[in-house]
This record gives C-alpha cells, sequence and structure tokens, in this order.
C-alpha cells in the first residue's frame, strides 16, 4: 500500500511538470510582459519608463528561459520560466500582477468557497441520491418517464438562467434573502441560502439521472433477486441492499471531487458576490493578471492529482483486491 | 441593397468544415444501410416515439444551421446568408431599441412634441411593428387573432399535404413500427408554430426587439448557427484525435499507451474552463496581431469562432479517449482480434477493420452527450468573457446581455426568454436523442 | 409525514430567532440603527497609495483619508479652489534666474509655490507611530484606535513629493511632473542608484536625500520650485498626489512579513484627512471610520440653498462608511431599490424606470420612485468620450482636401444624439468641442455650436442633415462610399477597447450602422484594452473610440490633447490623434500661461475653431453622472473633479431603518405554493407505490 502510494506520489510530479510547461507556453506566448504592464498601468499618462519600471519591478525583465547575461546557475534561474513557474512547485505563489500577495489572498479565500461549495455538494449528493432512489422505486412507471423527462429537461436548462432567474426571484421579489454578498462567522448563511439552493437545483438534472442508472444497474443483480425472495418490501430492497451496494461507486465518485472544491464555483460566486476562489479566478481572467490565473491552474492541477490518488486510496480501501 | 446585384458564393471557414461534416455523415448513412448489424440498432431509435420527434426538432434546427452556412456576397460587398435572404424583412426592420413582443410602441420613454407644444415623455410609435395599424390600441388584438387564424390555415392546409405523402409513402414502403402518428403530430405542432409565427413577424416583432433595435426571433434564429457549429464542430476536431489516441494507446500498449496517458492527465488535470480561457485569450491576442488575416468582420468573427471549436475541441478530448483506451483494451483480448492477429493480419488493418467498428457505439454515445454540454458551454464562456465574438449572434450572448435588461425597469425579459426557449429545445431534444441511441446501442443497456 | 412536520417546526425556529431583522439584511453584524454610510464599489482598488492611485474608484476611498494642501469648494460651480491642510491659500512667486521677482510679461526662470501648514495638525492614530507596532494593531480596528499618533509638518509634504520619483512606486505623474519641479528628474537617478545598491527591496529612507525642487522652510512651511512656469500646477495641490505622508509609514510597511500579507499603504493608509481606513479588504468590503484626529472643517456657508441646512456645522456628520463590493448590475440595482444602498448611480438600463423628464425637460424622479423618497441629482462631468482620427493614416488622416472632407462628413453622419439616447438613456450631451461644461472657455447656447456638424434651431442644437454629409463625401472623391480605387464601398476601421461587457454587441452594432448610412463600411477590431494601447502608442489604429478624464478644470487640460509636441506615436504624450497643427500649438503656449478671461476666450475660441474645422475628432459626448439618493441622505451634490465629498454627507439612521424594516418584508405565499405543489406531485407517487406493494404481495402469495 504505501509504495503503491509513494508510486502515484512520484507520478504526479511529471504531470505538475507538463502542466507548468502548458500554462507558461500558453501564458507568455499570449501576454508580453509589455502588454501586462499596460494593463495594470491604467489609462492615464503610462510612459514607456513607467512600463520598464513596472517589469522590473515585478521581475518580468528577464528573459523567457535562458539568461545569457548570467553566469553560471543563474543562466537558468534567473529566467522567467524559473522564477515565474517553478516556483510554484513549492507553492511560492508569488505577487499578483495587480502587486497583492496571491498565497495570502488564497488563503482569505478559501474559506467562503468552502462554505458554499461543501453545502451544495453534500445536500446535492443527498437530495440526489432520495430523488434518484424515488424514481427507481416507480421504474416503468408513468411517474417514471415523467421523472425522466423532467429530469433531461431540468439538465438543459444552462446553469446561468439557474442563477438568474433564482436571484431575481428569491432575492428581488420575494426578498427571502440577501440578494448578494459575504459576511464571515455564523451569519453567513444567510448569504448562502440563495446560491446553495440554486446550486443544488442546478445539478439536480444531471445528478438524479446518473444515480438512477447506477442503482437501475445495481438492481439487476442476483443479489437484490435474493433479497426480493427474501419477502422484503419493494422500499426495503432498494434503501437496505441497492443503496449500500451502491454507496461504493457513489463515495469512489465523489471522493474524486473532493479536493476541487476548494476551486469553489465560478459563475456562482461571482453573480453572488462570495469571494471564494471561483470570483477570484474569473477576476484574473477578466482582469488579464495572469499571474492569478497561473496559481490557480497549477492549483487545480494539484488538488485533480490529489483527487485521483484519494480515489485510489478509496478503492483499495474497500476492494481489498486491488491492494497492490 | 439594391435588387439588381449579382450574388456570389462566399463561403468562410467554418461553412466548408460544416458542409464537410454533412458530407460525412451522409457516406456514414450509407455506410450504415449496408450493414446489418449496425442497422438494427437504428431502427431501434427510429421505432421509438421520444427519438423521432427529438430527431425533427434536431431536423428543423439543422436546417436553419445550414441555411445559415451557405454565404453570399453582392458586388456591395456585404456578407450574408441564405438565412439572411429568407429573413431580410426581419433583419432589416430595426428599431431604435427595446420594444416587447408583439408591441406597437417602443419600450422607452422619449421626450417629445405633443399636439400643444409640450414637451411630454411617452412611448414612441414603432417605425415597423404595428405600423399599419391606425390606432393600436383598439385593433392590434384583432389584427394578431386574424393573421393567427390565417397562419393555423395555412399551416393546416401544408400540414394535411405533407401527411398525405407521409401515408401514401408509408403504405408503398411499410412501416416497420415507425411511429407515425407522434412525428405527424410534431409536425402539426411545428407548422401551427411556423404559420403563426410567419404572420405576426410579417408585421410586428413577434419576440421583440433588442437594445439597439434589432429584432430578437431573427437574432435568436440566427443563434442556431453558432450553437450548432460549437456542438459539431467542436466534435469533428475532438473525434480524430480521441480516436486516434485512445486506440493506439488501448492497442500498443507499452510506451505508446504511458505517453498518451500522461497527455491527456496532463490536460485534465488543468480545470477546463481555466484552459479554455487560457488558450482563448492566447487567441485574441494572435488575432489582433494579424488583421490582415480577415478582410471583413464576418470572416473575422468566423475565425473566432472556428478557433473556439478547436480549442473546445482540444480541451475536451481527454473523456472520449480514456473510454475508448480501456475498450480497446478489452477488445483486444477478444477472440477474433486474436486470431486476426495470428493470421498475419497488420495492426494498421486490425485496428480499422476490427476495433475502430467496435468501439463506434461509445464514439456515437459520447458525442451526443457532449453535444448539449457544449451548446450550454457557450453560454457561460460568453458569461466568462471567454466565447464566441460579441457581434456574433449567439444564445450566450443574449442570456449575457440579459444581466442588464433584468436590472431595468419595466423588465426587458424577451431577449433572455427567447434565448432560453431556443437554447432549451434544442439541449432538450439533444438530449432526449442521445438518450434514445444509447438505449439502442450501449450492450449493456440492450441485455 | 413526521419528517416534514419538524422541518416545518426547524424552519420556524430559524425565523424566530431572526427577530426584528429583515431576511435580506446583507449587514447581519451592524446595528439597525446606527449613523453609517452604505455603499457600494465596482472594481476592487488596487492602488490606495497617494503616490500611485489614479483612478476614481481608488481615489473615492484616499480622497476621504488623505488631506491634500488644496481642495474644491464643494458647492460652487464652476469649481473653485480652497485650502484644505494648507493654512491659506499658497502664495505664488515668479522669479528671474537670477532670484528677483518678475511681473507682466518676462518669461520667469522659476516660480516658487509656498504652502504653509497650522500648527498641531495630526495624523491618524497608526501601529507605524509606535516604537514596535504590531501587524494585530493594524487589523483590528479597536486597536488601531488606540495607537499613537503624531504631529503633521512640512517636512511630510515633502517627503511625498520625493516619493513621487521612487523607482518602486513607479508614479503616474512622475514624468509629467519630471518636466516641471525643479531636479525631480535627476532626484530619480539619485534614488534609482541607492535603490540599486540595497538590492530593491526594503525601505529606502528618503529624508537623506534632499531635493532641491521641495524645500523645508521651517517646520510648518515648505516651497515648491518649478522650472519656468506652470500655472496648472496649483490645481496638482488638490490630488491626493501631494497629500502629506509620514516616513514612518515607509519604514512600517517596510518590515519583512507585511507584503506577504498584504499590508502595505496601498490596502492600509496613513492619513491625516477626516476619514481612517479601519477595515480593508479590497475583494469584500471596505470600512473607514471618523478620523478622531482630524484638524475639522465647517460646512460651506455659500451655495444653492437647499443645500445649506447644515451650514456652519461641524464635519464630518457621518461616523462610519461602508463600501461593498458589488460586481454585478442586477443586485447592485436590486439592493439600492431595496434600501441597502444610499445611493446609487444609475447605470443606463435602470434609467427608465428611475428618471422621467418632465413636461418643461427637466429631469425627475418617476412617481414610483419619488414615492420611495428618492431624490436625483445631476453633474456634467469634466469629461469627454470621442472617435479620434490618426492623423498619420493615410486615408482618414493628414492634411489632404479628400481627408479632411471625409472627416467632415462622418462628423455629421455620427448621430451622437442617438448613441447617448440608446445607450446612455440620455445621461450625456453632446459635444460641440473638446471642452467640457464648466470649464473655462465652454462656450454656451448658439455661440458655443459646432458649425460643422450642428445648426440652431428653436433655440436648440439641432444635427445637420446627412444628405449634407453625402455631398461632403462625394467632395471628397467618395460618392455614395465607394472607393473610387477598388469599385467597392470604402472601408474603414475602428479600434475600440470593447471589453466582453453585456452592452459591447449592441455598441459594435451601432457604429456599423452610423457608417453604413454613408455607404461606406467599417470593420470594428475590438482588442482588449493593453492590446489597444499599444496599438495607439504606435500610431497603428485608423478609427478609435476613446475618452479623457479631465484632472483639473482647466482649459489646459483638454486642448493640451491636440498639441503637436504631445504626440503619442512621436513622443508618447496623450495627442492620441498625433494631431499636429503649427497655428494650433503656437495658440495652445500662448494661451496656457494666460489667466482665464477674455484674451484667453478669444485665444480658445481660434483653437476650438481650428480643430472644428479639421476634425482630428469626432467630438462625441460629455457624460452626465445621475445619482440617486434615499430620502434619508442629505448634503449630496456629486462632485467628478473632487471626490472628498464624505465628510458633507449626513444621514438618518432612524429613517432608514423604518424604511428599510417596510421595504423588505419577506414574500411567502410562493413558498406555500411550491410546497402544495410538491405534495400534489408527491401523493399519486404515493399512492401508486401502496398499490404496486399490494399487488406485488398478492403476486407473492
Amino acid at each position: 500500500m504505501g509504495a503503491y502510494l509513494i508510486r502515484r506520489l512520484l507520478y504526479a510530479i511529471p504531470i505538475l511538470i507538463g502542466v507548468n510547461l502548458l500554462t507558461f507556453a500558453l501564458f507568455f506566448l499570449v501576454n508580453s510582459p509589455d502588454d501586462m504592464a499596460r494593463a495594470h498601468l491604467g489609462n492615464k499618462r503610462v510612459t514607456a519608463e513607467a512600463v520598464e519600471a513596472w517589469k522590473r519591478e515585478r521581475g518580468y525583465n528577464r528573459p523567457l528561459l535562458y539568461n545569457a547575461g548570467r553566469d553560471g546557475i543563474e543562466r537558468v534561474t534567473d529566467t522567467l520560466f524559473f522564477t515565474k513557474s517553478i516556483r510554484l512547485f513549492v507553492f511560492d505563489f508569488g505577487q499578483a500582477d495587480s502587486g497583492r500577495a496571491i498565497a495570502d489572498d488564497i488563503r482569505q479565500r478559501a474559506p467562503p468557497s468552502l462554505a458554499l461549495a461543501v453545502p451544495t455538494f453534500v445536500i446535492g449528493l443527498l437530495l440526489n441520491v432520495t430523488l434518484a432512489l424515488g424514481i427507481v422505486l416507480f421504474r416503468a412507471s408513468v411517474l417514471d418517464w415523467l421523472g425522466q423527462i423532467g429530469l433531461v429537461a431540468l439538465m438543459s436548462v444552462s446553469s446561468l438562467f439557474y442563477i438568474i432567474a433564482g436571484q431575481y426571484l428569491f432575492g428581488k421579489l420575494m426578498r427571502l434573502a440577501p440578494i448578494s454578498g459575504y459576511v464571515d462567522g455564523w451569519e453567513a448563511w444567510r448569504f448562502l441560502v440563495l446560491p446553495i439552493a440554486v446550486g443544488v437545483i442546478a445539478g439536480i438534472g444531471a445528478g438524479v439521472r446518473w444515480y438512477r442508472s447506477l442503482f437501475l444497474e445495481e438492481i439487476g443483480k442476483d443479489y437484490v433477486r435474493t433479497a426480493r425472495a427474501k419477502g422484503l418490501g419493494e422500499a426495503q430492497v432498494l434503501v437496505g441492499h441497492v443503496l449500500r451496494n451502491a454507496l461504493i461507486p457513489i463515495l469512489t465518485g465523489a471522493v474524486v471531487l473532493l479536493p476541487l472544491l476548494f476551486l469553489g464555483s465560478l459563475i456562482m460566486e461571482s453573480f453572488f458576490g462570495i469571494p471564494g476562489l471561483g470570483s477570484y479566478t474569473i477576476e484574473g481572467i477578466q482582469a488579464q493578471d495572469f499571474a492569478i490565473v497561473r496559481a490557480m491552474v497549477f492549483l487545480g492541477a494539484v488538488l485533480y492529482i490529489l483527487g485521483l490518488l484519494l480515489t485510489d486510496i478509496a478503492y483499495t480501501l474497500v476492494d481489498p483486491r486491488v491492494r497492490l | 441593397m439594391s435588387g439588381a446585384s449579382a450574388w456570389q458564393l462566399a463561403p468562410l471557414w467554418t461553412d466548408y468544415l460544416l458542409w464537410l461534416l454533412v458530407l460525412a455523415v451522409a457516406l456514414t448513412i450509407a455506410y450504415v444501410r449496408r450493414q446489418p448489424h449496425l442497422r438494427a440498432p437504428w431502427r431501434q431509435v427510429g421505432r421509438s416515439g421520444t427519438g423521432m420527434v427529438a430527431a425533427l426538432v434536431l431536423m428543423a434546427y439543422v436546417g436553419i444551421g445550414l441555411l445559415d452556412s451557405v454565404h453570399l456576397t453582392s458586388d456591395r460587398g456585404a456578407v450574408v446568408s441564405v438565412l439572411d435572404l429568407c429573413l431580410s424583412d426581419l433583419r432589416d426592420r430595426t428599431e431604435t431599441t427595446y420594444s416587447a413582443p408583439l408591441a406597437t410602441h417602443s419600450a422607452s420613454l422619449e421626450s417629445m412634441t405633443d399636439k400643444d407644444g409640450n414637451t411630454v415623455r411617452a412611448a414612441p410609435r414603432l417605425r415597423y411593428g404595428g405600423a399599419h395599424l391606425g390606432a393600436p390600441a383598439q385593433q392590434r388584438n384583432a389584427d394578431l387573432r386574424d393573421r393567427a387564424l390565417l397562419g393555423i390555415a395555412k399551416a393546416v392546409a401544408l400540414w394535411l399535404a405533407i401527411a398525405v405523402v407521409m401515408l401514401i409513402w408509408r403504405r408503398r414502403l411499410g412501416s416497420d413500427g415507425f411511429p407515425m402518428r407522434r412525428v405527424l403530430g410534431t409536425l402539426l405542432v411545428m407548422a401551427l408554430m411556423i404559420g403563426v409565427l410567419r404572420e405576426w413577424a410579417d408585421g410586428y416583432h413577434v419576440f421583440g426587439t433588442d437594445k439597439v433595435g434589432q429584432d430578437v426571433l431573427y437574432l435568436s434564429l440566427k443563434s442556431v448557427r453558432t450553437g450548432l457549429m460549437i456542438g459539431l464542430l467542436t466534435t469533428l476536431v475532438m473525434l480524430p484525435l480521441a480516436m486516434v489516441l485512445g486506440i493506439a494507446a488501448g492497442y500498443f500498449r507499452g510506451w505508446v499507451d504511458d505517453l498518451i496517458q500522461y497527455l491527456y492527465t496532463t490536460l485534465s488535470s488543468i480545470p477546463s474552463v481555466l484552459l479554455i480561457a487560457a488558450a482563448v485569450l492566447m487567441m485574441q491576442v494572435t488575432m489582433s496581431n494579424h488583421p490582415e488575416w480577415f478582410d471583413s468582420l464576418e470572416s473575422r468573427a468566423d475565425l473566432r469562432l472556428l478557433f473556439l471549436c478547436v480549442i473546445l475541441g482540444v480541451t475536451s478530448w481527454t473523456g472520449l479517449c480514456r473510454l475508448l483506451r480501456a475498450e480497446t483494451l478489452k477488445l483486444r483480448e477478444a477472440d477474433y482480434v486474436e486470431a486476426a492477429r495470428a493470421a498475419g493480419v497488420g495492426p494498421l488493418r486490425i485496428l480499422s477493420r476490427h476495433i475502430a467498428p467496435n468501439v463506434m457505439h461509445i464514439v456515437l454515445i459520447q458525442v451526443t452527450l457532449d453535444f448539449s454540454a457544449l451548446v450550454l458551454a457557450e453560454a457561460v464562456l460568453s458569461y466568462v468573457g471567454v466565447g464566441v465574438d460579441p457581434s456574433t449572434p449567439s444564445w450566450g450572448n443574449m442570456i449575457n446581455a440579459a444581466r442588464l435588461e433584468l436590472a431595468r425597469e419595466p423588465v426587458v425579459w424577451w431577449s433572455l426568454s427567447a434565448a432560453f426557449a431556443f437554447m432549451f429545445t434544442l439541449v432538450l431534444a439533444a438530449n432526449l436523442f442521445a438518450d434514445q441511441v444509447r438505449e439502442a446501442f450501449d450492450p449493456r443497456r440492450r441485455a | 409525514m413526521f419528517p416534514l412536520r419538524s422541518l416545518i417546526l426547524c424552519v420556524c425556529v430559524l425565523l424566530a430567532g431572526c427577530g426584528e431583522r429583515a431576511w435580506n439584511d446583507p449587514y447581519p453584524g451592524d446595528p439597525r440603527v446606527a449613523n453609517t454610510l452604505y455603499t457600494s464599489f465596482r472594481d476592487p482598488p488596487k492602488h490606495l497609495d497617494p503616490a500611485r492611485s489614479y483612478a476614481a474608484n481608488e481615489w473615492i476611498f484616499i480622497s476621504q483619508i488623505y488631506e491634500p494642501p488644496l481642495q474644491y469648494h464643494y458647492l460652487k460651480r464652476p469649481h473653485q479652489l480652497m485650502p484644505a491642510l494648507s493654512a491659506s491659500m499658497p502664495t505664488v512667486r515668479p522669479l528671474s534666474a537670477s532670484g528677483y521677482e518678475v511681473w507682466g510679461d518676462v518669461k520667469p526662470a522659476q516660480t516658487v509655490y509656498e504652502i504653509r501648514i497650522p500648527k498641531g495638525v495630526r495624523y491618524q492614530p497608526h501601529p507605524a507611530f509606535a516604537d514596535n507596532g504590531s501587524v494585530d494593531d493594524l487589523l483590528d480596528p479597536a486597536r488601531l484606535l488606540a495607537q499613537p499618533d503624531r504631529e503633521l509638518i512640512a517636512e511630510d509634504l515633502v517627503y511625498q513629493i520625493k516619493r513621487l520619483a521612487h523607482p518602486a512606486l513607479a508614479s503616474p505623474i512622475y514624468g509629467l511632473m519630471s518636466e516641471y519641479i525643479t531636479g525631480l528628474g535627476a532626484y530619480r537617478d539619485t534614488l534609482e542608484a541607492a535603490w540599486a545598491k540595497q538590492g530593491r527591496a526594503g525601505w529606502l529612507d528618503l529624508r537623506q536625500f534632499p531635493l532641491a525642487g521641495a524645500e523645508v522652510v521651517d517646520r510648518y512651511t515648505l516651497r515648491i520650485h518649478i522650472d519656468g512656469s506652470y500655472p496648472q500646477f496649483i490645481y496638482w495641490l488638490a490630488t491626493p498626489f501631494f497629500a502629506p505622508i509620514p516616513w514612518e509609514a515607509d519604514r512600517f510597511y517596510a518590515r519583512p512579513g507585511m507584503a506577504e500579507r498584504n499590508l502595505s499603504l496601498d490596502t492600509h493608509p496613513i492619513g491625516s484627512g477626516p476619514y481612517l481606513l479601519l477595515e480593508s479588504d479590497p475583494n469584500r468590503r471596505i470600512t473607514l471610520a471618523r478620523n478622531p484626529n482630524w484638524h475639522g472643517e465647517t460646512y460651506p456657508v455659500a451655495g444653492p440653498p437647499d443645500l445649506l441646512a447644515d451650514a456652519g456645522k461641524a464635519l464630518p456628520f457621518i461616523d462610519r462608511a461602508v463600501y461593498t463590493l458589488e460586481k454585478e448590475s442586477i443586485p447592485y440595482w436590486g439592493k439600492f431599490l431595496q434600501g441597502w444602498y444610499d445611493h446609487s448611480g444609475i447605470s443606463s438600463d435602470s434609467f427608465d424606470s428611475a428618471v422621467a423628464i418632465g413636461a418643461s425637460g427637466d429631469v425627475q424622479v418617476t412617481e414610483a420612485m419619488q414615492a420611495k423618497g428618492i431624490k436625483l441629482q445631476t453633474e456634467t462631468e469634466s469629461s469627454i468620450f470621442y472617435l479620434g482620427f490618426n492623423w498619420l493614416d493615410p486615408v482618414v488622416g493628414g492634411d489632404a482636401e479628400s481627408a479632411r472632407l471625409l472627416r467632415r462628413a462622418l462628423a455629421i453622419a455620427v448621430d451622437y444624439e442617438e448613441f447617448i439616447a440608446i445607450f446612455r438613456n440620455g445621461r450625456g450631451i453632446a459635444a460641440q468641442g473638446p471642452l467640457a461644461p464648466g470649464i473655462a472657455g465652454y462656450r454656451e447656447g448658439e455661440a458655443g455650436i459646432n458649425p460643422m456638424t450642428h445648426e440652431w434651431v428653436d433655440g436648440h442644437p439641432q444635427r445637420r442633415a446627412l444628405a449634407e454629409a453625402r455631398e461632403l463625401l462625394a467632395q471628397a472623391g467618395y460618392a455614395d462610399g465607394v472607393d473610387p480605387l477598388t469599385g467597392k464601398p470604402l472601408l474603414l476601421y475602428l479600434d475600440a477597447a470593447a471589453s466582453s461587457g453585456p452592452d459591447s454587441k449592441a455598441m459594435l452594432d451601432w457604429w456599423r450602422k452610423q457608417i453604413a448610412k454613408l455607404g461606406l463600411r467599417l470593420v470594428v477590431r475590438d482588442t482588449d484594452y493593453n492590446r489597444f494601447q499599444d496599438k495607439m502608442r504606435k500610431g497603428q489604429a485608423q478609427l478609435f473610440q476613446w475618452g479623457w478624464n479631465a484632472d483639473y478644470p482647466d482649459p489646459e487640460n483638454f486642448l493640451f490633447l491636440f498639441y503637436g509636441p504631445n504626440g503619442k506615436a512621436a513622443h508618447g504624450g496623450e495627442n492620441a490623434a498625433n494631431y499636429a497643427n503649427p497655428e494650433f500649438d503656437a495658440l495652445f503656449e500662448r494661451m496656457k500661461d494666460l489667466p482665464n478671461g477674455d484674451d484667453r476666450q478669444a485665444v480658445i475660441d481660434r483653437m476650438v475653431g481650428i480643430l472644428r474645422e479639421d476634425v482630428p475628432w469626432l467630438f462625441g459626448f460629455h457624460p452626465v453622472e445621475f445619482r440617486l439618493n434615499h430620502a434619508w441622505l442629505y448634503n449630496v451634490k456629486p462632485n467628478l473633479i473632487a471626490r472628498n465629498t464624505l465628510k458633507y454627507q449626513r444621514v438618518d439612521a432612524e429613517a432608514r431603518a423604518a424604511a428599510t424594516g417596510a421595504w423588505n418584508r419577506p414574500v411567502l405565499w410562493p413558498l406555500s405554493g411550491l410546497l402544495i405543489g410538491l405534495l400534489v406531485l408527491v401523493a399519486p407517487g404515493w399512492w401508486a407505490l401502496r398499490q404496486r406493494e399490494r399487488r406485488v404481495g398478492v403476486e407473492e402469495a
């Protein structure tokens, strides 16, 4: 087990290097440091000298990959690639192009992101599994058919529309919750109710369908027939046997998503004014603050790989045969 | 626009690709017809009522999209599509600014001078919407009713003609479980909608007008092409990548497998929105550095759409690739593949003859599922600011604009609703169709 | 059914816990009645350091916190300077090279501004003034207010002028000021050397390096030396760039670990103004609180009578101001209507609901808004949005007659009145020339119209007919818009820094429609803003859309945008059109040094006349700012030149609490409707299940 995990961890390194190379290539092909400087210096009275000064202070005045003007190891280390990309490996995110320290911003913004993403995820999971069980209970009936159509319909609505409609109905017309905003501490629940509800509803369509097919697959198996033969009621069969056996794929499927919850929800956060990592990323994209986007890409990749790792562990724990 | 001007074909890049895709689909259909084992599942799709209704709706959309993908140019230099020519009334009848669906007056107030020379703030009459009415307040509803009745009459007549043809055809060829009643029912609903819309659109803006007074119905119809392009061209880009790499990884194993696995794990470990955003930003910069690549606004917007599809394709092949690799791993151990290998058949031939046809169902299921996801994704990308060109009509752009419109009072709800309705119908049809395809092709479900 | 019942019970308990407060109150932590101003900001400020900040969204904060020597009178228009920090208006002495005062037409070799500040002015409390102030002293509001302070001295003002040249700060006005303040350019080199020597990090004590142009006379007096003369310099003394900064601030924030926690003058200012920054989270909200050490001031006694209710009373009125980040317009407008923001700028899209133009053309809020007690304030901004022609472009630019006629045709055809009506809902006036209303040299009424594009009809300017534009176009050699060289419509290229904003598509469509009116075709090349700037810098654009926001209310600040030596492509100046006209340049040099009056007006008229004939710009429009205030907010007068307006405003917190309470009762019946709907859905299912269970039971039996 230990050796297996270490091997998986080692495997993550070339992937992170690949991610880094890719983002580096993308970002420095996109925008020359001159562009970044101008973008951040504002509109008025931007002189060439100011651009140079900005680049120097942000460390963008280095060559891309190889610094011929230096000696020894500095030829490689005193370059944009080394200072801006390699340092990410030790989670040294450095400064955003706007001048703020990225690590501090990430620390500040992770809690609101989690406060939104975790409840949405958990409530969504419970609700979807419950609904899926309900629909499976009525399988091959009119209710099942109606439910299917309803789910496909729910799936076919753009997530933007859920947000816009939710905000308009519950925030503006019914005045049940603040339209947007966030505060720290327990009072945050007032601000979170609406986005969580919208997030859960937006996820019902795809989620329930997924769990439904999962349950249907389980129902075809032998043990269900045995259970039925014992004279158990349909509901008991479903909850007692099908659900219990389906828990393994449900949980392993959920585990891979857990780390990504850190990143928050991109559009949900920026619509509801929740100062999390999702809106941070969007702002980074819209302001073309590449230091932020680069850091978030790297963080996202790390979390994704962490998710894969957790899934592996979950599998080995659940199914001893996989243990290597 | 002078009527005498000569029209010439002026295809855009995406036009070529879309028609290429149409050709490919046609060839595939011809091929499938000759393969009994492939025909059977399709026949199952053909027998399902839901599947056929969805297919009908999809065909209507594709028809609009194809009409909009034949671009012509006149000697005046304007590039328009055949759809534009069909809808030239809708296109040219622009008002000044917002007006509600079927309205006769603008939705925004203007200062004007009344009979007595006083300045009052009132909604002005529209230039086109209901302009034929003398006293709109009294006449509009009656006019709408008359037009609707006329439209219904025409629609029913048209539908009867189609129904007769179809029934005759069915009598001659045999039905084979074709859900004739549902198809005809759907056709009737569609004919009625088109008939009434057509009659109304002749004198009104059925879905209102947007901020600069363009007809929302026209914009929604134009957006069909954008939505289809995003869904279809992306597939065109993604398919070869996913198939070649996925099958190669599964079949050859070894370092090929390692390399391809590394490639897709790396790509999929980057959150997709971020990857797309980064690539789109790069594309924008490249395009603004090379203004000589395009001579008109249309070709510029078109190139951006094409690049967006390529980017979406390059970032979304990993899922399918993974599935194909797993399936190929299973297939290469199958008896008939082993036998072929023992008989000394070359790997290329094994791949094309034995493996590729047997993973097609996975490809098909995945592609139909991806289509609707892509159409939905377009809206989100537009919101983030990395979607299609702002000058391209698209549902995403319409929803994006609705952010401001909903803050107005009285609320401008019609653009959002129209975009929502058109998009929802397409995605719903695509999803339902995908369900039927999966039902028919997925071996696990057939069991 | 038991779980459902307990759920309802839970909800009831939760609701009971809410008490009096509205469910949607976005400030659950604050007392319901408090002398606090609630408002919002759209873009997080990047720099609150007065040496770097040069954006309106930053000045709304630092103008309350820092106090420069001068300020503008709150109520008087046209704007008038008056002392803020300084004890009186500075004395200005033009000197000859040998140091004697000169008069009349003699060109001075230098000009000396002497500023005196009163004794006993103190900074806000701040840990920088403590011997070992900690980060917590800064971040904890209660501890911040208990920190020590110190007296403000003339050297602090000099210190800030020195900071303008600091290599790490990259002050946006360094380039401009180094042309005028004696020795500032050389001072930059000195600092650069010292900064490099200490490894470009840490604290550089500027007090060690004397600056010739900024001299401390005594503890409370300083002199600023200007090379030659620069009459507009006095306006700069009213900007935060010249507000005092204590040297302790730089020392404090240079400590290790500060930057990593985003603690710097860019996030936590140290000022001497009426407010201090209590909490700073640019990603969420920024809170200002009354500065206990402020030297004080009284509300002005002259001005429009409806704003004089508090005349002579001690400022400031408001104890705390909470600025909440609000990026999307739907929540922003919704919250304003619910009473959670005390005032609101109006986005164009909410305009119809908010404002009606009365029978006599006066602007007032609609009845629905009046019922809520909402009041409207308007003010024309000292800005202009324009369409520039690149003077270097072979088709549209330059002195050639055909290009001039083409430009004049476009000047008539592009209907900015329509633009204002559609995109700004009338919140703007079509510009007749480069000068904004309220700026010296601006002419009102018939005398002020641009005869090239407008006629005076019935007491209003009216755009000339499109036929005239077509005629001009034909004279230019493009009959019906057809380019004789290609036989096709002439293609024009518009460079716009289009955002991906919701309106940009509509705006680009509108531009195409305008140009198409003449039979021309327009290709819009919208790029992101820095690409656009890059293009402008290289002079590669053809048509471009841009704007200018005045730094100070003087015609020089508009007309220098056409001054040849300011050409952007050649000299990196602000003349983005790269316009060059020797006659204009000569007049500009004269106008610059003249005092306001008839002489100056004559020169300005001539200059504006030249611009109208040459048409280097299509003069677009001057935006008009509309602001809505709730009834409980008093003393509001929009002021777009100066932003230090918070200290004058007053809120009636009782009235606000009553209103927000009444307006925000939750609407619950749709929820019960939803619940009933769900039951209707579930009940038959339940019934069907029972049926099936029974059937299965029967079959198995």
